[in-house]
């Protein structure tokens, strides 16, 4: 199976994903290489295997809902690119 | 100093032989002398003196732990409180990580002193650590050669004596596949044997982090460290944790070894064949019975492999926005325009190529036949191991299909990088246990054997790998000009 260049465009739009116009041939020739390994997949029947998420098939644990950590705010902020007044800034978004 | 094991660094410290300061500048200065292996993104200079200090201070008080005062170094995808975290990647250049990882955790607790920060493939994919933003390291046994990755650094500082020991992190081989390159012992554990909490994501139903040592004795004591449930990583699991360094000189006297046949057809090269023959006679001659065990389903490991790998990371550096840390373009025009250069600037080519190929296999109308297929197989191969595990107490197998290749070779071809993981992957998708141990050399470069157990049974792998290094000294190699 090959994609297209506009398939690996939308993708990578999907994503919010910059790709250099110059390196989209090289990135669609690579995925299409990956995708016909995985079509290998489809040799093996599946019907009646379950999906495994967990190699112990362990379900999600539930904790109590009581607090547990402490606000750090304001150290987790001084890592933002830019943030000011508790809130992180962004270009415009609403006119 | 640098050759000892850890346990003679502990006797050593508490004989007063050295003091933790004194080990501490060596190996500091070793750093300093073997600079151009690029092993370390960060060495944190400072903060290990002060760790050596409070070591000394607390082994004079007859309090040390095994690990008090002893030099080693984290793989940079653990947070460090305070200290860069870059994972590799131009997208953490500027991370300062707000917390302590509970693997760094545990190592501060026990008085370890922290060198630095350990170079490895960009968000830990890749094979070769060429994919790093800081550049290549190089493999001490032949510096034209990859040290292996994504725990290239790693395996690089451990193998020259830049660290006593170091983390790793293993999504698809990436401690075994490097410990293998470099010569030196390193453990994958069960899935949820060791916390996952600030160990930044890759794929994490398959992350796992674990011990990169010289010898299993000393992966044991590392281990000891690094294992046991975390209430803050929501996988963990809650069982005990066993002393790993006590079963270590149990007899291995009717030991059963399965050697899968799919491991050892025709694809694999002679000289490795030839090697892994060699070793595991010496397991006859310790009283083991071999055995061929078949697993039928291996061979889909790849491509399932990389279904699931590259999908959970493009949930996972979904993350990455520009935001709220990490890496932002310049005068972004609009929020979407500062998404997608952000990222577009900031990731490198092999981390974009998996977070396409993730986004392609989960987005509408193709999750079915990709994730869902790949996680059905997954079980099937899971069921493979679980099958052949019952008829074998352990499976051995080569690591890698060949020594380690050279800088520059694969890198190109994503495929044959992607190919040159087939012996490790399956055990990560069954999420078993398994180690590489040094089991000789083809042309002066190091060759691994694995060794893969059922879950939880790391003591006994290490007890395995141990007896071994008992009655060989391919563990002992040091690279030339490192000794």
């Amino acid at each position: 199976m090959s994609l297209t260049a506009d398939d690996v465009t939308q993708i990578a739009h999907l994503a919010r994903l910059g790709i250099d116009k110059q390196d989209i041939d090289s990135y669609t020739k690579d995925l299409s290489g990956i995708l016909d390994l995985m079509t290998q997949m489809s040799e093996l029947n599946t019907d009646n295997v379950d999906p495994m998420a967990h190699p112990m098939d362990q379900a999600q644990r539930l904790r109590t809902d009581s607090i547990s950590e402490h606000n750090n705010r304001d150290k987790f902020m001084s890592i933002a690119p830019q943030a000011e007044a508790g809130l992180y800034l962004v270009p415009k978004v609403i006119e | 100093m640098h050759t000892k094991s850890l346990t003679e660094l502990a006797q050593g410290l508490r004989s007063g032989e050295f003091s933790s300061v004194e080990l501490t500048q060596h190996f500091l200065k070793r750093i300093k002398q073997y600079h151009d292996l690029n092993t370390y993104i960060t060495v944190t200079e400072e903060i290990a003196l002060q760790n050596a200090i409070a070591a000394d201070a607390r082994l004079a008080s007859g309090q040390g732990a095994a690990l008090t005062g002893i030099p080693m170094a984290q793989k940079d995808i653990f947070c460090t409180l305070d200290i860069k975290t870059s994972c590799g990647s131009k997208m953490l250049d500027n991370f300062i990580a707000p917390y302590n990882a509970t693997v760094v955790e545990k190592f501060n607790q026990a008085g370890a002193v922290l060198l630095g920060k350990l170079n490895m493939d960009e968000f830990a994919m890749g094979s070769s650590n060429e994919t790093s933003y800081y550049g290549a390291v190089k493999n001490p046994w032949n510096i034209n050669t990859v040290p292996g990755g994504s725990s290239g650094g790693s395996g690089a500082a451990v193998a020259s004596r830049l660290a006593s020991c170091a983390t790793g992190t293993d999504t698809g081989g990436s401690i075994r596949q490097p410990a293998a390159h470099c010569g030196i012992t390193g453990l994958k554990p069960t899935y949820g044997r060791v916390s996952r909490y600030g160990m930044i994501a890759y794929a994490s139903s398959l992350d796992q982090g674990g011990p990169m040592a010289r010898s299993a004795e000393d992966a044991a004591i590392l281990l000891q460290t690094m294992a046991g449930f975390d209430p803050k990583d929501s996988t963990s699991v809650d069982l005990s944790v066993p002393d790993y360094s006590a079963g270590l000189n149990n007899s291995l006297a009717g030991l059963k070894i399965g050697l899968p046949k799919e491991f050892f057809s025709t694809d694999l090269n002679s000289d490795m064949a030839a090697t892994l023959k060699t070793a595991i006679n010496e397991y006859r001659k310790l009283g083991a019975e071999i055995k061929e065990v078949s697993m039928p389903n291996l061979k889909l490991a790849i491509p399932a492999y990389y279904v699931i790998a590259p999908a959970e990371c493009s949930a996972n550096l979904s993350r990455f926005d520009g935001v709220r840390f990490g890496y932002r373009c310049e005068n972004p025009v609009d929020l979407t325009d500062l998404y997608t250069r952000s990222r577009g600037e900031g990731f490198g080519k092999e981390v974009k190529r998996r977070i396409l190929m993730g986004t392609y296999a989960l987005s509408t109308g193709y999750y079915d036949a990709y994730y869902v297929k790949a996680q059905k197989i997954r079980r099937l191969i899971s069921d493979d191991f679980k099958n052949a595990l019952t008829e074998v107490d352990v499976i051995m197998g080569p690591v890698t299909p060949t020594p380690a290749f050279g800088i520059g070779e694969k890198i190109a071809d994503p495929i044959e990088m992607y190919l040159s993981d087939i012996y490790t992957i399956a055990i990560n998708l069954a999420g078993l246990p398994a180690l590489s141990i040094p089991a000789g050399f083809i042309n002066d470069l190091p060759v691994g054997l694995q060794i893969i157990g059922n879950y939880f049974t790391e003591d006994r792998l290490l007890n395995i790998a141990h007896q071994y290094q008992q009655v060989t000294d391919w563990h002992q190699h040091t690279p030339k000009g490192f000794e």
